[in-house]
């Protein structure tokens, strides 16, 4: 089995006060610590189950910034084998589809079984690079998948859909899957695995080193075009119960037994 | 002409909500291009669903085909595809769904249709399409337009629109499947229905929720003894289930459960819409969330600011007191 899983490297904001540039048109992104998409770690941990499995190896495939080379060599220290990082400010980042081009064009030539992605990255919450990737690279997918199922070189998918039902596709390959969370339970790096880590070839390539025209993912090539941010202002009705720790609780309380809540 | 096409959702001979909200967003929509919209309704045996959305006015193209009897999104995107270049629609809407996100990527890219996906609101301004979206599961709102193009598709959020009512009378036209045979490469298999646990959190009165504030399992008596002390059962976030916390059918939201509960009180859940959208049915919702900022406290009742670890147990122990 020959495995491409692609990553990204977002911010986690859950704790982070959101700030914007003064155009309004960029996130300050200076004080948010970055790390793997929930979803890709899930994927690196599928793609790793599968190669321990089936034998094969996996090439991780992310593109992003310098920085990200530490979720890179995570990757590979929980067992991915090499990597492809690619960087170029040409690509219109914000648009899926130029993404998607992008990471076809790393992966096209190559000879591969499966190709993993998140189902979604938390960043902007799109959804939309796995499905795309299949359709350039002109091979099946399944999206949300929950569950991989390989045997007698058939591929079964089970695809989360809402309230938690399944649905099971069985697909040919070579195939893209995106994988939604919860499918498995990522490992921890062992020590050793981060030592070898180290030693695996992590390549470092630009547009032209793939051979991808720029003016068809640059800004320029995106039918979209991001014109504004602002924050959203939050209706909130809530009361809310201020104090020191201890006052909050017993307020709470007091509303919930008195206002018989409880 | 700026017409505007929308795919219709239903599953296990069921319509889903979602092709009703986005029979609330068409109509403005249409107007303000001067088009008119077309709903596409593929299946088979589905001549009741047609009629149910005639029943808002709009015009109803239906494939009904033993080939369609279900859901596959690339039989879908061939139909799609067809009707693309047949009506030439200025807009197309599916479902931010399972089923929307599994086909719209695809036939955008085939088609080269200018695409946002998961969008939460879209006007027309001086005939150019504007899209709001959401980054950062809602701290920030993004505002885009297209480039011009004959063709633009968005995939809608489910809840983000409330559902449309039946209006007028309209139509029902059958048009011969454009796909004549099954494909070999992505075939049906089966549903697997959810599990069901030890709790039936849907019926339940009271409901405590953590989420991944909690951080560790060491952490979980403190919402295990809340909830003892309130007579509530425990529930979470995906990313609390994910973490193994809890069990997957305790999960709440969109891919979990929609509970209705008469109490829900959440700690260290930011309110992911996704979340929220299970919870529309609590009637009173206290949010527990160090950050001020949380979209979870949109939408709770009472609202407490602050580190669960210093709030909870103090919690604990004064309604202890209080019930006695
Ligand atoms: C297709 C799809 C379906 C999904 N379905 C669901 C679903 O059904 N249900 C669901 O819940 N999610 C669902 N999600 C995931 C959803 O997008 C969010 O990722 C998830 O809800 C986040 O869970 P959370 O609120 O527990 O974690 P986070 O978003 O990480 O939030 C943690 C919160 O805890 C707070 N916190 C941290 N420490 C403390 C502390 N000491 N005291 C107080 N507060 C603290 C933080 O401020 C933060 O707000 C789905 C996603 C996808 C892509
Ligand atoms: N910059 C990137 N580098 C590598 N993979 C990416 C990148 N952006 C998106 N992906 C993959 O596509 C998935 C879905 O992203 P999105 O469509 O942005 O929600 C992610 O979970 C990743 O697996």
């Amino acid at each position: 089995m020959k495995i491409f899983t692609c990553i990204k490297y977002v911010p986690d904001t859950s704790e982070a006060e959101v700030k914007l540039d003064a155009g309004g048109t960029a996130v300050d992104s200076s004080r948010f610590s970055f790390d793997i998409n929930d979803a890709d770690n899930y994927a690196v941990e599928e793609s790793v189950l599968i190669k321990e499995k089936y034998e094969g190896d996996v090439t991780v495939v992310s593109i992003g910034p310098k920085n990200s080379d530490v979720m890179i060599r995570m990757a590979m220290a929980k067992g991915c084998d090499r990597a492809i990082r690619i960087e170029d400010d040409r690509i219109a980042s914000y648009d899926p589809l130029m993404v998607a081009r992008v990471l076809a064009g790393a992966i096209k030539d190559q000879e591969f079984d499966l190709v993993f992605t998140g189902c979604m990255a938390e960043d902007y919450g799109q959804a939309v690079t796995g499905v795309a990737l299949a359709e350039i690279l002109g091979i099946p997918h399944a999206a949300y998948v929950k569950k991989v199922e390989l045997e007698d070189g058939k591929l079964k998918a089970h695809r989360e859909l809402e309230g938690g039902l399944m649905e099971v596709v069985e697909i040919t390959t070579p195939a893209v899957l995106t994988i939604q969370t919860g499918i498995n339970e990522p490992r921890y790096a062992p020590i050793r695995g981060i030592r070898q880590a180290q030693k695996k070839e992590l390549k470092v390539v630009n547009l032209d080193d793939l051979g991808v025209p720029a003016d068809e993912v640059s800004a320029e090539a995106s039918q979209i075009v991001l014109e504004k941010l602002y924050i959203p202002v939050v209706e909130s009705k809530a009361e809310i119960i201020e104090g020191a720790p201890e006052e909050k609780a017993e307020k709470l309380a007091s509303i919930l037994v008195k206002g018989g809540l409880l | 002409m700026g017409n505007v096409l929308v795919l219709a959702e239903h599953r296990q001979g069921e319509l889903r909500d979602i092709t009703f909200e986005m029979l609330t967003l068409a109509p403005s929509v249409a107007e303000a291009l001067g088009g008119e919209i077309t709903v596409l309704l593929l299946g088979n045996e589905i001549d009741q669903m047609a009629e149910k959305i005639a029943g808002y006015g709009v015009k109803v193209l239906v494939v009904d085909d033993p080939l369609f009897a279900d859901y596959n999104s690339d039989k879908y995107q061939k139909v799609l595809s067809a009707l693309i270049d047949d009506l030439k629609p200025k807009l197309v809407m599916v479902g931010q769904t399972a089923q929307g996100a599994d086909l719209a990527p695809a036939l955008a890219v085939e088609k080269n249709l200018p695409y946002l996906s998961d969008i939460v609101g879209l006007e027309v301004e001086d005939g150019a399409i504007k899209v709001t979206r959401q980054f950062y599961s809602g701290k920030v709102n993004a505002r885009y337009a297209f480039k011009p193009a004959d063709t633009a598709l968005v995939a809608v959020r489910e809840a983000a629109f409330e559902a449309a009512a039946p209006s007028a009378a309209g139509a029902v036209e059958k048009i011969d499947s454009p796909l004549k045979e099954d494909l070999d490469y992505r075939k049906f298999v089966e549903y697997i229905e959810a599990e069901i646990g030890d709790v039936d959190i849907t019926q339940s009165e009271i409901l405590v929720g953590i989420g991944r504030g909690l951080k560790e399992d060491k952490n979980l008596p403190l919402a295990e003894e809340l909830a003892a002390v309130m007579k509530a059962d425990l529930c979470g976030s995906r990313a609390a289930c994910d973490a193994g916390w809890l069990p997957s059918d305790r999960q709440v939201g969109t891919s979990g459960k929609t509970v209705q509960p008469k109490l829900y009180l959440c700690m260290g859940v930011s309110g992911a819409f996704q979340h929220v959208a299970g919870i529309k049915g609590a009637k009173t919702i206290v949010a527990i969330n160090k950050d001020p900022n949380a979209p979870i406290f949109a939408e709770a009742d009472y609202a407490i600011i602050d580190d669960l670890h210093k709030v909870v147990p103090q919690l604990t122990e004064k309604l202890k007191e209080l019930k006695g």
